[in-house]
């Protein structure tokens, strides 16, 4: 199975640049592991002390937040988009 | 001379100077304004306020706008009215409205934090400037815009209120309706301003709004002559507006200006959109987002950006809050317009009930000084109450014709 993640700006000094990735995880929690995994300086900024998904960051799955799709329950399907998104965003680079 | 205000991270607590951006880039926290406040204390003091202009720059000194800057539109410095008849319905003596349903230039709080959000997007260099918005912000952006000579671009769920869509539309402004709520109108411009170098008032330049919100609690504690209330009841939408009224007294205490007092936040939300008001009744830390449901269109955001923040203030005031159904919403309107002679939107319909039923339920006792902020105007949603209002039958413009009107209409009260 694949599916898509996109990496907002402000993390992807951590992602090498990079903007999407395909990764093959079946749940969340699989998910942000999967991506730790591959970009290691990436888990702090994700998670706090504890290992939990920080308070201000929101998970989209084809445009739908994830918290009403069942959150650390909800089954990827193939073909799923998922958006990282701090709940606060913006900031566009090169901003004046 | 260094800037007396800069950026600063809620939560990690990194200096960010002033730079269009809302979140910390190591915890993804939002980012706040904070200020040198020994460097403000002699001047931001009574009576260098009082003799101020009659509009929200009298508190210039403790907002984040750029050296120099020169604050033309008037916004704010809404009246504070004692409410003796809503009160007496209500069981209180000492209930007071700060009426910003006529706030200019719009008839909304919003009027506030697009002034100060406006004076960050000149200094940082924005040509065009845009908002997501439930309506009042996409009004308030979109005169200030024209006045102020910015392209605005306005993001709006497509269910918006009549008067909320071409109040944003006659100042010119470029107006994109989304399929969905605004939830999902907020995301997609979080999206937009990774890719667009605008000016979003309540994204990338979210901190520097926010401030403009102070000036509620500023005005409040002025115009009750220098002094706090006991209780504030605030309406809630993204959350902002509580937690930014707190910050405005305790700055007036840390700057001596006003006594210390232990001022209760009270939060309205509405019934079909409580993500706060359902977080604070369930003791929960962290709110759990909704899917919104309600007529309080301007206060339907199920995901609220400053929820976390507005839950806490509240616990911590050792304030509560409450939430109004949408057939007590048009009943609040009612009342307030009955009681008052205050024509408020649907918002202002939540307040209005909240604060009946903070004081029915003893989280608000009565004799104690009690704020409630009407946040927007009825003119906006007159689809909230014009289903009761159907057109009468027109009179010949006859005298004897009014009369016989007269009578019939006597019978017909005595007779119901």
């Amino acid at each position: 199975m694949k599916i898509t993640v996109e990496i907002p700006t402000a993390l992807r000094r951590f992602t090498d640049g990079v903007q999407t990735i395909e990764c093959s995880s079946g749940t969340l929690p699989e998910l942000l592991g999967e991506i730790e995994q591959r970009y290691p300086a990436i888990t702090k900024h994700l998670r706090d002390d504890s290992g939990a998904v920080r308070r201000f960051v929101n998970i989209y799955v084809n445009e739908e937040d994830i918290r009403f799709l069942g959150g650390n329950n909800y089954k990827f399907r193939e073909g799923d988009r998922v958006l990282v998104v701090p709940s606060i965003a913006g900031g566009a680079p090169g901003c004046r | 001379m260094a800037e007396h205000y800069q950026l600063r991270c809620r939560e990690c607590g990194k200096l960010w100077g002033n730079i269009p951006r809302s979140f910390c880039d190591d915890c993804l926290s939002p980012l706040e304004v904070t200020y040198d406040l020994d460097a403000i204390r002699s001047t931001f003091t009574r009576k260098n306020i009082e003799a101020g202009p009659a509009n929200l720059w009298r508190y210039g000194a403790m907002l984040p706008l750029p050296e120099g800057f020169q604050g033309t539109v008037p916004a704010g410095f809404t009246p504070l009215v004692q409410a003796r008849h809503l009160g007496k319905q209500l069981g209180t003596s000492n209930l007071y409205l700060k009426n910003d349903a006529v706030c200019f230039p719009t008839l909304s709080f919003k009027d506030r934090v697009v002034a100060t959000a406006l004076a960050a997007a000149r200094r940082f260099g924005f040509q065009v400037v845009s908002c997501s918005s439930t309506g009042n912000l996409a009004n308030a952006v979109a005169a200030q815009a024209a006045r102020e000579g910015f392209e605005a671009w306005i993001f709006i769920p497509a269910d918006l209120e009549a008067a909320k869509v071409i109040g944003t539309q006659i100042f010119g402004a470029k107006l994109v309706r989304i399929a969905g709520n605004y939830d999902q109108v907020n995301r997609l411009c979080s999206q937009i301003a990774e890719k667009f170098q605008w000016g979003f008032v309540n994204v990338n330049l979210r901190p520097y709004y926010a401030e403009g919100s102070k000036t509620v609690g500023y005005e409040i504690a002025e115009q009750l002559g220098w002094r706090l209330p006991d209780n504030v009841v605030v309406p809630m939408a993204g959350g902002s507006l509580i937690t930014k009224i707190r910050k405005a007294f305790n700055e007036l205490i840390a700057l001596g200006l006003v006594e210390e007092k232990k001022v209760k936040f009270f939060g309205a939300q509405a019934t079909g959109c409580s993500p706060i008001s359902d977080a604070v009744k369930r003791s929960l830390e962290q709110f759990e987002p909704q899917k919104p449901a309600t007529i309080a269109r301007s206060l339907a955001i199920g995901n609220p950006a400053d929820g976390f923040y507005a839950t806490r203030a509240i616990r911590d005031s050792g304030g509560w809050a409450e939430d109004a159904t949408d057939p007590e919403i048009v009943k609040g309107i009612h009342l307030l317009a009955e009681t008052e002679g205050i024509f408020t939107e649907t918002a202002g319909g939540v307040t209005t009930i909240v604060t009946q039923k903070l004081i029915e339920e003893g989280h608000i006792a009565p004799s104690e000084t009690t704020v409630a902020c009407i946040t927007g105007n009825g003119l906006k949603t007159l689809e909230a109450v014009s289903q009761e209002y159907a057109p009468t039958a027109a009179i010949e413009p006859r005298l004897a014709v009014f009369e016989s009107f007269v009578s019939d209409r006597m019978a017909a009260v005595a007779g119901s």
